[in-house]
């Protein structure tokens, strides 16, 4: 009995047991390659946003540096600050105007440029291009087209006797005037994105259609939204936060203005960090803005991905 | 059910080269009619052009009594099924069945009905409800024969449509889409590449090669008296051999490449001069050589042998041309082997060595058994 028993003994006594650092080694690799990637984020994007979460409990000094802890003050402030209130309207009131209608017209492209004629390709470039001109750029042109006297809308409107319209200086029209050069800046990437969704569709899917005699409409509801869905998805998520996120046209067409009506919550934040040197409750508008974009985006993967049919 | 008319019809892109030229065939109502051909013969886009999904750029398509080629692809009475399936992935096995109905405007309760009809005429009443990502190729395949089988049309189209199935389950579905369109009657027009497909599935079959029409027939009558080389190799497993060789009707034997003379049949030379023909005999005609003194024979050496169980193909030297031959039972035969092999003369048949044309048939070989208790 006792050989038995002593044999087990034996084997673990001679067993060799890998130290901490041999038994890391895969980990240790792994890490190595994501090295680059976790250097570049943690400069850009971790350290700034938990230094972002520290400084919106602080009141600061000039340089930026933390001064006083004030706790929940900075929030209590905003959320009784008719100034941020109506930024956060006028960001809502953005994101309203410029999603649906930026997706309805890239959708409505690419269901053209995804047609099979002469020449397809040549409105294919154009409907994209606007994905490869800069956001300043743009800009400067659309400056030129609201222009209130040399304009192309004025001029446009004066032609059919209509009465003129101040696009960037009346505070009615100045949300719109933005949202529309948006939703322009903003259709080559839908417009590309929703292409190559469509362009994926199965051609025989549609040629049976066909053969059963489905009408375009009839195939666009049952086979070209539901296998888009995905695509959809996906673009409809980036142009919320996109939309969110806006700052540049706001910065080159009206700053803000005219009377706040386009204040959008980044053009905010901008203002009070590096014009009112306000670190704190800039901060707190970031980290109010950053837990929208979260709840809106968490809302939208809960019941918009319900439709969503991956393949 | 319908007959289909082609007359004349031909396809070319941008008015170049035509890819598919003057076919002219008439498909009777409720054949079993196979399209068969290499890759890139058009044999597809002969199929797509009946479902009016390519343009027909030349003659004139007849579906019944009434010229289809400007009808849109619904209005031609015809089903399809795709060499993908084309099932609709985000919907279920039931919608995908009644998707055609549907778009027809099928009551409800007739579109049930018929899709559970259908289904349980293929076995896919348990998998109503799923998805096709979480069925077999094989269910996939049932879905696709289904949606065809369920729009009642009296035409059936189909794409290769066992290419993407595993060689059991394919002999399996050959039959079983036999048995369905012997039940419901309907004309079918069916593309393979795969010659035992269009053996075993066809009424009649229709050989294409490089858009043109190489040969129409049954079967048996296409292996038997192939048209020309072409056929007579793509037809049948392994392939006719052949061999280019000089015919000598003076002393009624025809010359192998090697020098090696076979004497044919008195009256093989009906019609044929000196000079070159192409000399065609199956595999199964090349036999062992033991006790039979009535065929002529030859030693050559073999170059590959397969064993398969109940027969043994194997490759030889025939003058230049490696030929093969099919015996019947398990051979004990060593590559490198030079073994006497007997030739049944009265089974060659000869080509015309510029046309291809067949000038000589071989005997018939056709078996039958009488009937027990006919009077014959």
């Amino acid at each position: 009995m006792s050989t038995i028993h002593s044999r087990p003994d034996e084997f673990i006594a001679t067993e060799h047991k890998p130290g901490v650092w041999e038994r890391s080694r895969r980990a240790r690799t792994a890490i190595l390659y994501l090295l680059p990637s976790i250097i570049l984020f943690s400069v850009f994007v971790f350290y700034p946003m938990f230094r972002t979460i520290y400084l919106s409990f602080f009141l600061t000094d000039q340089a930026g540096d933390a001064a006083v802890f004030v706790g929940l003050d900075n929030y209590k402030y905003l959320l009784d600050s008719p100034a941020f209130l109506n930024s956060a309207k006028a960001t809502l009131l953005f994101v309203l105007y410029t999603v649906p209608a930026g997706i309805l017209l890239s959708l409505f492209l690419a269901l053209l440029a995804n047609e099979k004629l002469r020449g397809i390709g040549f409105f294919r470039t154009i409907y994209s291009s606007t994905m490869g001109v800069s956001v300043a750029a743009s800009s400067v042109v659309w400056l030129f087209m609201f222009h209130p006297s040399i304009g192309m809308f004025n001029r446009f409107l004066a032609l059919f006797d209509f009465p003129q319209i101040q696009w960037l200086l009346d505070p009615q029209w100045a949300l719109v005037s933005v949202a529309i050069s948006t939703i322009w800046m903003n259709t080559g990437f839908s417009f590309l994105i929703l292409l190559g969704g469509l362009q994926n569709i199965d051609e025989h899917l549609y040629e049976s259609a066909r053969i059963d005699g489905a009408g375009y409409f009839y195939r666009l509801r049952r086979i070209t939204l539901p296998m888009l869905s995905p695509t959809l998805f996906f673009i409809i998520t980036i142009s919320l936060i996109n939309a969110f996120q806006t700052f540049g046209q706001i910065d080159i067409l009206t700053k803000g203005g005219p009377a706040q009506s386009t204040n959008l919550i980044v053009y905010s934040i901008y203002r009070e960090a590096f014009v009112n040197y306000q670190f704190g409750t800039a901060s707190a508008q970031a980290v109010f803005l950053f837990l929208c974009i979260l709840v809106a985006t968490i809302l939208q993967f809960r019941f918009g991905e319900r439709r969503v049919h991956y393949q | 059910m319908k007959k289909v008319e082609l007359i004349g019809i031909s396809k070319s892109y941008d008015r170049q080269k035509d890819v598919i030229s003057n076919i002219d065939v008439r498909i009777e109502p409720g054949e079993f009619f196979v399209l068969v051909g290499p890759s890139g013969c058009g044999k597809s886009t002969m199929l797509r052009m009946i479902a009016g999904l390519e343009e027909i750029t030349g003659g004139t398509l007849k579906i019944g009594e009434q010229t289809a080629n400007r009808l849109p692809p619904s209005r031609r009475d015809l089903s399809m099924v795709f060499q993908n399936y084309a099932l609709y992935p985000h919907l279920s096995v039931e919608d995908n069945i009644t998707f055609g109905l549907d778009v027809k405007k099928v009551p409800k309760a007739e579109r049930k009905k018929r899709a559970q009809d259908t289904a349980e005429m293929l076995g896919l009443t348990d998998y109503m409800k799923r998805k096709p990502r979480e069925l077999s190729g094989g269910q996939r395949q049932r879905v696709a024969l289904a949606r065809a089988i369920v729009s009642e049309a009296p035409i059936c189209l189909m794409d290769e449509p066992l290419s993407n199935l595993d060689a059991k389950l394919r002999g399996h579905m050959r039959s079983e889409i036999r048995r369905i369109q012997r039940q419901l009657g309907i004309t079918m027009i069916y593309v393979t590449h795969d010659q035992v497909e269009a053996m075993t599935m066809g009424d009649r079959i229709m050989i294409l090669h490089e858009g043109k029409i190489q040969q129409i027939g049954s079967p048996i009558e296409i292996y038997n008296h192939p048209a020309n080389p072409f056929v007579a190799t793509f037809i049948g497993s392994p392939p006719m051999n052949l061999a280019q060789a000089e015919a000598d009707p003076g002393t009624s034997s025809v010359i192998l490449p090697g020098g090696e003379p076979i004497r044919l049949p008195e009256g093989a030379f009906e019609g044929i001069g000196k000079g070159p023909v192409t000399v065609g005999i199956r595999p199964e005609f090349l036999m062992p050589a033991q006790g039979t003194s009535e065929h002529p024979v030859f030693r050559a050496e073999v170059t590959n042998v397969e064993v398969l169980g109940h027969e043994t193909v194997f490759s030889f030297l025939a003058g230049t041309e490696e030929w093969t031959a099919k015996w019947n039972g398990q051979w004990q035969i060593q590559p490198g082997d030079r073994i006497p092999i007997a030739l049944d003369e009265e089974s060659i048949c000869l080509f015309d060595a510029k046309s291809g044309t067949l000038m000589k048939k071989p005997a018939a070989r056709q078996l039958s058994v009488p009937a027990e208790g006919a009077a014959t």
